[in-house]
């Protein structure tokens, strides 16, 4: 397949490569969570026999703009016993790495930031920071839910990124690349294919690691009311509100890279394909979100070390076995017998759940 | 051996959810969407009849928050009661409608109206002339089922005629 | 050879968080106070208290009639059965007899509000899983369903103020019943996609399985009543046991859980929901024509005595103390509210659990603050 791809150096000078890249991923990620929270909520809405926001401008494209007007004009209150340089520090450490993912994402052939041939261990590596500045968030803010919500941030980055990584490793030994442009190259065959249960494990430590439902136990508003978010008010909680949906975006943006072959389809210009993949998976995020309930924090970890770790690990031994002893075979082939080793593994993993634990004598 | 807990339960939340993007939502836009309200509705004021109010402070009695002053003194020309002052602070009032079951004369009514927010307390004060019957104060058919009858028909959620929605 | 093992001990200060008074999931104003270890909860305090206003008292200057609005606003979640409870008890005091259509047109609007109450309580409860919003959504769109009916019959949405002493203060319109037997035909099916939405949902299941349990010997001895006695296994229900209204004419089933958890208390209220439906068929089937208020003074002065009306509401016995020394207001006005007394238990079932559970094992419960502090 014929593939148009840019120069790496597109449009000829570092620089400029550089300069224009930059400023379209500032603007890409800034629209795309805009757009994003209102897609969320009127997908929201319409899951819940209702309309969402409708007001402001056509079909009420507008309320995200609107609400960041109103968050940026709204006091900013510090909790009088709080860390003041901390609280004050969070949301840009929290916002920062999220930015930062989109430099090694490709949006088209070429179309990328800088091309690292380490691509996909750079986001791993990076994605984790934002724990540390929702960590800092809540410990700063002097408050009791806060430093509850920061703990399970903590809890939950540190158990759910051994999984993640481990299902990655299954993409990178198919694609014999660490880079994000040579991943999606790979894929003739996208590697939701091969890698069904790679791209399950990798779907539910990505939830977890960006809380969303149903692993939101550091925002669970029904517990411990906004989590690290509780003491924040204004453009600083603007600002972890936006991390927070740039998360998303970028988890979306990876698992549309690492598992649905990128900005790769027939038809449509290569952008609008990422663009649709992307969106995608964010609907099925919502989706996710409208439907289920949340776990607890124990039940949470239980699912990362007693599922999805050992599965990760079956995973990758199994991957690697395929492609060391059947390198000759067409991938074809694999795809059916995936999708079994998936369904047998998931239905013999679900034996390990049992229900009622949990309790503590005290 | 039987399988359970993999997944089934939420696979079948998830198409519950899912097909609720092709069902009308059932909200409506307030402003500009209407829905006819209950003919029997307890609205935000209470109409006065001044003909047939005999004075017999019955409505007053029956109010138990007292929102209903009422006094009374005799006409010695024409040997009946005539109604002084007859006022209701709706600010006190909780719309029970017990006054209006009270009256023995159909000289009291709830009204039909429901939007009478006011920016001042004062403003709530219903005097003489704001308990009038009046083709913008309509009277509600709570407890007078002939009026309610000339009422437009309710509105219902399980009719279905919740009325065409915009803004989608 | 002994060798010991020496035990590291880490002294660790207990964690008070205060849960409320102002929370998303306390259902109104009510205060836990929790000593945490980790996120298990050593202790828990509740704090009452927070919306009294008097009631009782208020209620004892007030006529026998003016005093049924004041009990609309105890469980705001179920007028009708304060109601209908508060108007049992005056009935027994004074020894008036209620015309037959308006027993009938009581059990229809008993019954319609349990399945109104259940479904905040169901919704409500799913919602403090973390289902976000999505089962209460659905849910309220069928008690707006029931509030249209209570709306066309009485006008009000929220505090009916429909049941009078010997009676209903007016009749069902004509247009009540085809509107009523039209939602009990659709309401199955509602019911049917809520229990497809979570009933077997496995995240669902892990929360509330095996948590909170209420064991029933504890159930008994706090006098618990309602769902959550039903739930761990007691089959009292006070419309079978001591039979008020016309309910000796139904039949219907008492569902019972067994483990006396969280999901069995879930599972009690959505059976009860089928159950009532069932009641209500069978109700507009019998339902008379005649009188809906028996001829009852306007002050009622009911002899000097004392009695004791009681329902099943929907959150448990319902019960109304009512002292008469002979004049037109009560000398004394007791409410039995179930919720409060359901909440004894509270901290017995939380002891141990994550805070997590915490929060589910209360909404499981099924309060309504109004009738807690009164």
């Amino acid at each position: 397949m014929a593939m148009q791809m840019l120069p790496p150096d597109w449009p000829g000078n570092f620089w400029a490569h550089w300069a224009i890249f930059a400023v379209a991923i500032l603007v890409f990620v800034l629209l795309m969570v805009m757009v994003f929270i209102w897609f969320e909520r009127r997908a929201l809405a319409v899951m819940q026999a209702r309309l969402g926001p409708n007001r402001a401008g056509p079909f009420g494209l507008f309320q995200s703009a609107a609400d960041a007007l109103k968050l940026l004009i709204k006091e900013d209150i510090v909790p009088a016993k709080g860390d003041k340089l901390v609280h004050w520090l969070a949301p840009v450490v929290a916002f920062v790495p999220v930015v930062l993912i989109f430099a090694v994402v490709p949006f088209w052939g070429g179309a990328i930031l800088a091309d690292l041939n380490i691509g996909i261990l750079y986001i791993v590596a990076i994605s984790s920071v934002t724990a540390v500045g929702i960590f800092m968030a809540g410990w700063s803010s002097n408050n009791k839910y806060s430093t509850l919500g920061a703990m399970r941030q903590v809890a939950s980055v540190v158990s759910y990124e051994i999984p993640v990584v481990l299902s990655v490793v299954g993409v990178v030994l198919l694609a014999g690349s660490l880079s994000m442009q040579q991943i999606v190259a790979a894929q003739d065959i996208p590697f939701i294919l091969l890698q069904p249960l790679g791209f399950l494990l990798f779907f539910c430590g990505a939830l977890a690691e960006i809380n969303r439902a149903p692993f939101d136990l550091t925002e669970a508003d029904s517990e411990i009311v906004a989590g690290f978010f509780t003491e924040y008010s204004g453009m600083k909680f603007g600002l972890l509100f936006l991390a927070e949906y740039g998360e998303a975006l970028a988890i979306s943006a990876i698992v549309t890279t690492l598992f649905l072959g990128g900005w790769r389809g027939p038809l449509l210009p290569p952008f609008l394909w990422f663009l649709l993949k992307v969106g995608l998976v964010f609907f099925v995020i919502v989706w996710i979100r409208a439907t289920v309930p949340r776990l607890r924090i124990d039940q949470l970890m239980a699912l990362a070390w007693k599922f999805l770790f050992p599965l990760a690990l079956l995973n990758l031994l199994i991957t690697a076995a395929e492609i060391l002893f059947w390198p000759a075979v067409s991938l074809w082939v694999f795809v059916p017998i995936n999708f079994a080793v998936m369904i047998i593994l998931v239905l013999l993993w679900s034996k390990f759940f049992k229900l009622g634990w949990g309790k503590v004598e005290v | 051996m039987k399988f359970e807990r993999y997944g089934l339960g939420i696979a079948k939340g998830l198409s519950v959810t899912i097909r609720h993007l092709l069902r009308r939502p059932i909200t409506t836009q307030y402003p500009e969407q209407r829905l006819n309200v209950s003919r029997r509705i307890r609205g935000n004021e209470l109409i006065w009849n001044k003909d047939k109010c005999t004075g017999c402070g019955t409505c007053a009695k029956a109010c138990h928050i007292g929102a209903i002053h009422i006094s009374t003194s005799t006409n010695l020309v024409d040997n009946k009661y005539e109604v002084q002052k007859y006022e209701v602070d709706t600010g006190y009032c909780i719309f029970c409608g017990l006054c209006v079951e009270a009256c023995p004369f159909e000289a009291l009514f709830l009204s039909y109206d429901y939007e009478c927010a006011r920016y001042r307390r004062n403003d709530l004060f219903q005097d003489r002339e704001k308990m009038v019957e009046t083709s913008e104060r309509k009277v509600s058919g709570y407890f007078y089922p002939g009026r309610a009858a000339k009422l437009p028909r309710q509105s219902l959620l399980v009719d279905n005629d919740r009325g065409k929605r915009n803004g989608r | 050879m002994a060798t010991s093992t020496k035990e590291i001990v880490i002294n660790t200060e207990p964690f008070v968080v205060n849960i409320g008074p102002a929370h998303p999931s306390t259902h109104g104003v009510f205060r836990m106070r929790t000593t945490l270890d980790g996120e298990v909860i050593v202790d828990m305090e509740p704090v009452f208290g927070y919306l009294h206003r008097g009631l009782e008292k208020l209620a004892e200057e007030r006529t026998y009639t003016q005093v049924i609005p004041l009990t609309d606003r105890l469980d705001y979640l179920a007028s009708m059965s304060n109601n209908l409870a508060y108007c049992l008890a005056v009935e027994k005091l004074a020894g008036i007899a209620v015309p037959e259509r308006a027993e009938y047109i009581r059990v229809i609007m008993a019954e319609l509000q349990r399945v109104a109450s259940h479904l905040i309580a169901v919704g409500a409860f799913l919602n403090d899983c973390g289902a976000f919003m999505t089962p209460i959504l659905y849910m309220l769109r069928e008690r707006e369903r029931i509030l249209d009916l209570f709306d066309m019959v009485c006008g009000q949405r929220l505090t009916y103020n429909y049941m009078r002493v010997g009676g209903v203060s007016q009749d069902v319109p004509d247009e009540f019943i085809p509107a009523l037997k039209k939602f009990l035909k659709e309401m199955p099916g509602w019911i049917d996609e809520y229990e497809r939405l979570l009933k077997e949902n496995e995240i669902l299941l892990a929360r509330s399985k095996g948590v909170g349990i209420l064991s029933r010997g504890l159930a008994i001895n706090i006098g618990a009543s309602g769902p959550v006695l039903r739930a761990s296994g007691v089959p009292w229900d006070i419309r079978r046991a001591d039979p008020y209204s016309v309910y000796d004419r139904f039949e219907f089933d008492i569902p019972v859980g067994l483990a006396g958890d969280c999901y069995d208390r879930y599972r009690v209220r959505v059976e009860e929901m089928r159950q009532s439906l069932r009641i209500l068929r069978q109700a507009i089937k019998g339902l008379p024509r005649g009188q809906v208020r028996s001829e009852v003074p306007h002050l009622i002065r009911p002899p000097i005595g004392e009695a004791y009306g009681h329902l099943e509401g929907p959150r448990g016995e319902l019960g109304f103390y009512l002292v008469s020394d002979g004049s037109i207001a009560p000398y004394r006005f007791h409410v039995r509210a179930p919720t409060f007394i359901n909440l004894t238990a509270l901290a017995d079932m939380m002891r141990g659990w994550k805070i997590a559970d915490a929060i589910l094992i209360f909404g499981s419960i099924d309060i309504c603050m109004g009738e807690v502090d009164r």
